[in-house]
């Protein structure tokens, strides 16, 4: 028996988030006496995953693997999972380990829980920690299959190192033709994304129009920030939707959240709860984001944003 | 064309999240319920494939009678015909395979389940049933045409957006996008009154067990006070976030 992660990749490197979930995967595998094992398609140096305690890494260096599909990655992983005989497969929370993991619970027969925010509280059965109501509670979720499917929410549970000596296992697997097929793929380099993003600067209608953005953009620049919007900023088309946060955009679980003229309506608040730190800049005393804020400034961001700049730049220099 | 969306009874969003029963059950106690937002958005881009294209659109929820107002709203958004499977909603397994109890008898085109549900957020029904089904799925679908029986879709992915094409049937995971929430219908008079005619008709659960149990629910511990810094001493925000925070 062995736990088994997905260790997602992007230009041939793992991301962040697969050191997370091989750090949850560590530490669930020490939980159940078993190794840990990881999955990961075209990466260049598949074994640094033994930084975070994954022992054997199963490889599949294939094109037919990208652009991401349901079908294919979900074949190599299932493939996998069964010829191992895995129990406890862990997965992230990126848009496309939640777009995976029905696909697999279904194929695999194992029970799945999403959104989990901590180690499990037993192992037999499995009880997990899963936030629910948009992070205004949490339950506690038995999953009642011996084989089974955890999705860490992202940036909750952290990056662990516990070093061990992984061995790569190339591996192939037949990969079935797709009936779905991606035409095309948008995705603008050089700008940090919100899901990646250990900071996230964000802006409402308080910067009064799309013309002012530079302070948002700025900002971010100086933090090496992904930037954001409120639901209304991006309603009347000031900024993508791509950008917008909240109950119905975009979820953000960052480090630290940066909220720029943005009032903290509860929908608001909602899908940026998770983040660790917030921080709101507002020119209302009485905005309700400064309930939900770990540190405030009363202020006019016309003003507080440029000398905020200023003074982080003389911050990063020193 | 047929068209089946999966609607799910969800708090309105600004509700107080209360639990009772030593934290076992949600308290429903005063909450107003309305269509989960994301099914909204999709139900919306429904009505527009029967406007245009001739579609017939249901929809259906797997709940108790208390689900009904619900449904009734989205009869009076304009869909034709409304089910409800008549069980408790236990989880997102148990539902996709009542949903999918259905789906095998009715052979829908297109199904169209939101990304996930604003209360238990569980974003897994759409995909279930998809693999259920055997049907391709896209998920965070931001755009949807259908010609010939192929869909052209647009999926939001982490850093972009993924442009896809697809044979019938497909299951697709409505958001924000796919719509506009200014597109958003509201229904009239005529439409309500006319909801009390259309057919809402209340299945059998099909038995199937669930895979994963909710034991008690938790609410996160109170937040403390806001520190707040100063306009003028922003040196000091710089230092708190540095040192006290450890987040730069």
């Amino acid at each position: 028996m062995a736990v088994l992660i997905f260790a997602e990749t992007e230009n041939r490197n793992y991301k962040k988030i697969a050191f997370e979930v091989a750090s949850y995967g560590r530490a669930l595998a020490d939980q159940l006496g078993c190794a840990l094992h990881a999955i990961a398609f075209n990466v260049d140096d598949a074994a640094t995953l033994g930084t975070y305690g994954v022992e054997q890494v199963f490889h599949i260096d294939s094109p037919s693997l990208e652009p991401f599909t349901i079908q294919a990655s979900g074949t190599a992983i299932l493939e996998v999972a069964k010829a191992q005989g895995v129990h406890h497969l862990v997965l992230s929370s990126t848009a496309n380990a939640r777009y995976l993991a029905p696909w697999l619970s279904i194929h695999l027969e194992a029970a799945y829980a999403s959104n989990v925010v901590a180690l499990p509280e037993s192992t037999a059965p499995l009880k997990v920690k899963r936030s629910c109501f948009t992070n205004k509670a949490f339950n506690y979720t038995t999953l009642s299959s011996d084989k089974s499917i955890i999705g860490v929410a992202n940036n909750s549970y952290g990056t662990h190192e516990a070093p061990k000596t992984a061995s790569v296992v190339p591996t192939e697997v037949a990969l079935k033709t797709n009936s779905l097929k991606v035409t095309a793929v948008d995705a603008p380099t050089g700008q940090v994304s919100i899901a990646d993003s250990d900071v996230v600067v964000s802006g409402g209608r308080g910067l009064k129009g799309p013309e002012n953005w530079h302070l948002i953009e700025d900002l971010a620049a100086t933090l090496g920030a992904a930037t954001a919007c409120s639901k209304p900023v991006s309603d009347m088309g000031w900024r993508p939707h791509s950008e917008h946060v909240g109950q119905t955009g975009k979820p953000v679980a960052s480090n630290l959240y940066i909220a720029i003229g943005v009032s903290g309506a509860i929908q608001h608040l909602a899908g940026i709860n998770a983040s660790k730190v917030k921080v709101v800049i507002n020119n209302d005393p009485e905005a309700p984001f400064f309930k939900a804020a770990d540190y405030g400034v009363v202020g006019d961001a016309f003003t507080v944003v440029p000398n905020l700049i200023e003074k982080l730049k003389a911050f990063k220099a020193s | 064309m047929k068209v089946l969306v999966c609607i799910s009874n969800v708090p309105d969003t600004t509700s107080k999240i209360n639990f009772v029963e030593n934290d076992t059950k949600f308290d429903s106690e005063g909450v107003q319920f309305i269509i989960n937002p994301n099914d909204e958005f999709g139900l919306t881009r429904a009505i527009w494939l029967q406007q245009k294209q001739q579609a017939e659109v249901h929809v259906i929820t797997v709940g108790e009678v208390s689900c009904e107002p619900v449904l009734r709203k989205c009869l009076a958004i304009g869909a034709q015909k409304a089910y409800r499977i008549d069980c408790p909603a236990t989880d997102g397994n148990a539902v996709a395979r009542e949903l999918a109890a259905h789906c095998k008898n009715e052979s829908y085109d297109l199904i169209i389940a939101g990304r996930e549900s604003i209360d238990y957020n569980g974003g897994m029904v759409g995909g279930l049933l998809a693999a259920l089904l055997g049907y391709d799925y896209v998920t965070n679908c931001i755009r949807l045409d259908i010609e010939n029986s192929t869909a052209t879709l647009s999926r939001e992915i982490d850093g972009g957006i993924e442009h896809l094409e697809a044979p019938l049937p497909l299951v697709i995971g409505a958001q924000k996008g796919l719509v506009e929430e200014d597109d958003l219908i509201i229904p009239n008079m005529r439409g309500i009154m006319q909801a009390r005619q259309k057919p809402l008709e209340v299945l059998p659960s099909a038995n199937v067990t669930a895979t994963t149990q909710i034991d008690r629910f938790e609410k996160p511990a109170p937040k403390g006070e806001v520190q707040l810094v100063d306009e003028n001493d922003l040196d000091t925000l710089i230092e708190l976030l540095h040192n006290e925070a450890k987040v730069i």
